[in-house]
């Protein structure tokens, strides 16, 4: 296996305060989702990706514009990171028509052709075949892309990942299987639902390489989807990547939480990728109080903004029910 | 006794579980989580890991696991969560469990219960709102059951366990939190249609979730003057097409409602076996109301617009009575 580097943070001042930042807008917008869930604005599931953040903002942050995305249905956090607006994606947690998917996906269906971000699936495990057939056309059309999936290690149950593994391995294609291994898939835990635990080692099964990374600290997440992503690029073949995560929140807004200790929680909120890292950056002079407040300002601010926008936005008209069924 | 669906469809399932050992429950979540439903909450600790499988997200392998232990001599009731996941595990369903007695030339049964939710209204957009009860329907080999009402899923449980081949049964997603009397006889067949309201004017035909909507369209016909029979078909596969000849005969005409896409829909089969079987009964072409033919938006007004709702089911029924 591959090891990720350590150490000080390798970053200058300007990228590492990005990535705080970007850690805080995901937070605050979803604090926010909690909250207008509540207020029934939002509707339907929701699933909240806090704890987490350090991954989608690790992660993305090492990929072009270029390249595909396929992520699940918590995927807010990688939507705000791959670059889709705020605005559009609190207008289709709404249901409104200037959503990112016209309303008609909701929270789970976040879809943005300009930024490739090919969503956004509620059927686990759903999105990596996809992830392989973005990879079959880049290889075969001669594009150095990358396609990266993300999903959850209760997918790796799934026969469409090994499918998909297997696939991606035989005809050596550019994909990049990132797993957030949160430990609990709904309320299973991983120990529950895996003969074998150790994630690389069912990756590592198919004769792909693989690389495990702390998913509670972004630099980690960084440096590995670095190398990670420079395999895929290099026409390499697949690579697979865990990040050892874990969400905060419950599952969805509708979970109860049956399955796991609140000990257990608040000893998980004790790595939280935000305060850690800001910590880090303080220790190293990378960041100051007054900085980070601003930063802070800036992304409630964000927020507001995003809801207001929302709220103001239009429903679509019922008359357009049957719009895009078919291609015109 | 007042209780909700959800808790009639606890009750039915702790009774099988408590009188046969062989019965036992599989499924994603069933367990620690307490059901995604929580049709089995508190059934781990009363049962044990054993009885109470939490399954790997696996449709496939675990469906395929249920269809085995019934032929090794268990009575598996397996879960799936939502008639959407259940696609992972058509094969299984489609080309084992439901040919496996044919292919074998009647050797083998396969005394398994699937239990699934189906159904929209919660705003849960496309893949996690589809109806595709018609599908399981076209399909020979298995029973297809859909309990509307809190003594069918009581009801049904026992019955649908000791047939021995396998039987489906829907669960509405919106009927869980139903609350009403569990009558003192709720034990029922699985293989009858119900009359749910008696009329003359008009037969309403329906089915699973939208059963109340049906019944709150036929109060509100009843008051314009319109005497609607409301019709639960409860059995999808094999259809009770007697008790729709008997209700058509007496009121010679029909709506059907179905939340699954009016192209290829039950609603089509029922309407195809009412030309066939009353043609002549008939004082009007029969109508439907079904979902429109779009991936179920999960924005609020479009998701209800997508769905067959009371004002299109008392305005198919006026339609229809020329009133
Ligand atoms: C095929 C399928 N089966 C079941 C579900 C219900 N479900 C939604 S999320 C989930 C847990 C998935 O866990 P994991 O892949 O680890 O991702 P996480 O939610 O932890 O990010 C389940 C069982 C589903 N959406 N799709």
């Amino acid at each position: 296996m591959i090891q990720p580097p350590s150490g000080p943070v390798p970053w200058d001042k300007d990228f590492a305060q990005k990535l705080l930042f970007d850690m805080l807008r995901i937070r605050r917008m979803e604090e926010k989702c909690a909250e207008l869930y509540g207020a029934q604005k939002i509707r339907g599931f929701l699933h909240l990706y806090i704890g987490e953040e350090a991954c989608a903002v690790g992660a993305l942050h090492a990929i072009l514009p270029e390249d595909n995305i396929v992520a699940t249905y918590r995927e807010h956090g990688h939507a705000l990171v791959r670059g889709v607006s705020m605005d559009v994606i609190m207008a289709e947690m709404f249901g409104k028509a200037a959503g990112c998917s016209r309303g008609r996906g909701g929270s789970m269906h976040l879809f943005d052709a300009a930024t490739r971000f090919f969503g956004g699936n509620a059927i686990v495990g759903g999105g990596l075949p996809l992830a392989i057939g973005f990879g079959l056309a880049d290889k075969l059309q001669k594009r150095q892309v990358v396609t990266a999936c993300f999903f959850g290690e209760g997918a790796m149950a799934e026969g469409a990942f090994h499918e998909s593994m297997n696939l991606a391995a035989l005809w050596q294609l550019p994909v990049l299987f990132c797993c957030e291994n949160n430990l609990y898939a709904m309320g299973t835990a991983l120990a529950r639902s895996e003969a074998q635990t150790d994630l690389c080692a069912k990756a590592a099964s198919y004769a792909v390489p693989t690389l495990k990374a702390d998913g509670m600290d972004v630099v980690a997440v960084h440096e590995a989807m670095k190398l990670a992503v420079a395999h895929v690029r290099d026409g390499l073949g697949p690579f697979f990547l865990e990040l050892q995560t874990y969400r905060f929140r419950a599952h969805s807004m509708f979970d109860p939480e049956l399955y796991r200790d609140k000990a257990e929680v608040e000893e998980w909120k004790t790595r939280g990728p935000l305060h850690t890292f800001s910590a880090r950056l303080k220790a190293e002079g990378k960041l100051t109080e007054e900085e980070f407040l601003v930063f802070d300002a800036q992304a409630n601010a964000e927020v507001q903004a995003a809801v207001e926008f929302a709220e103001a936005a239009a429903w679509e008209p019922v008359e357009d029910l049957l719009k895009d069924v078919y291609s015109p | 006794m007042k209780m909700t669906y959800r808790e009639a469809v606890r009750q039915a399932m702790r009774e099988a579980l408590a009188a046969d050992p062989r019965v036992f429950l599989m499924g994603e979540d069933v367990g620690r989580y307490g059901g995604t439903y929580a049709c089995s909450k508190g059934f781990l600790e009363e049962f044990g890991p054993e009885r109470i499988r939490d399954t790997p997200l696996s449709e496939l392998g675990f469906v395929g696991a249920g269809i085995g232990a019934a032929l090794g001599g268990l009575r598996p009731i397996v879960e799936v969560m939502t008639v959407n996941f259940s696609l992972l595990a058509l094969d299984q369903i489609v080309n084992t469990a439901a040919a496996l007695r044919h292919m074998s030339g009647g050797q083998f049964s396969v005394p398994l219960v699937l239990r699934m939710a189906t159904g929209a209204g919660r705003q849960l957009a496309a893949q996690h709102s589809h109806s595709l009860e018609n599908w399981y329907a076209h399909i020979p080999g298995i029973r297809v059951l859909a309990p509307a009402t809190i003594a069918d899923a009581r009801g049904m449980l026992a019955p649908a366990l000791a047939d021995p081949d396998p039987v489906v049964i829907f669960e509405h997603a919106q009927l869980y939190n139903l609350e009403g009397e569990l009558p003192d006889d709720w034990h029922c067949d699985i293989a009858s249609a119900a009359v749910r309201r008696e009329g003359t004017d008009i037969s309403l035909i329906t089915y699973g979730g939208s059963l109340p909507k049906t019944l709150a369209a036929a109060e509100q016909l009843a008051a314009e003057g319109i005497q609607a029979e409301v019709i639960d078909l409860r059995v999808l596969r094999p259809l009770d097409t007697d008790t729709l000849a008997a209700s058509l005969r007496k009121t010679h005409k029909a709506v059907v409602v179905d939340e699954g896409w009016r192209s290829g829909s039950l609603a089509a089969e029922v309407m195809a076996r009412i030309v066939e079987q009353c043609f002549f009964d008939l004082d009007a072409p029969v109508a439907r109301v079904c979902s429109e033919e779009v991936p179920i938006p999960y924005a609020k007004h479009m998701e209800e617009a997508a769905l067959p709702q009371v004002p299109k089911i008392v305005a198919a029924a006026k339609q229809v009575t020329g009133k």
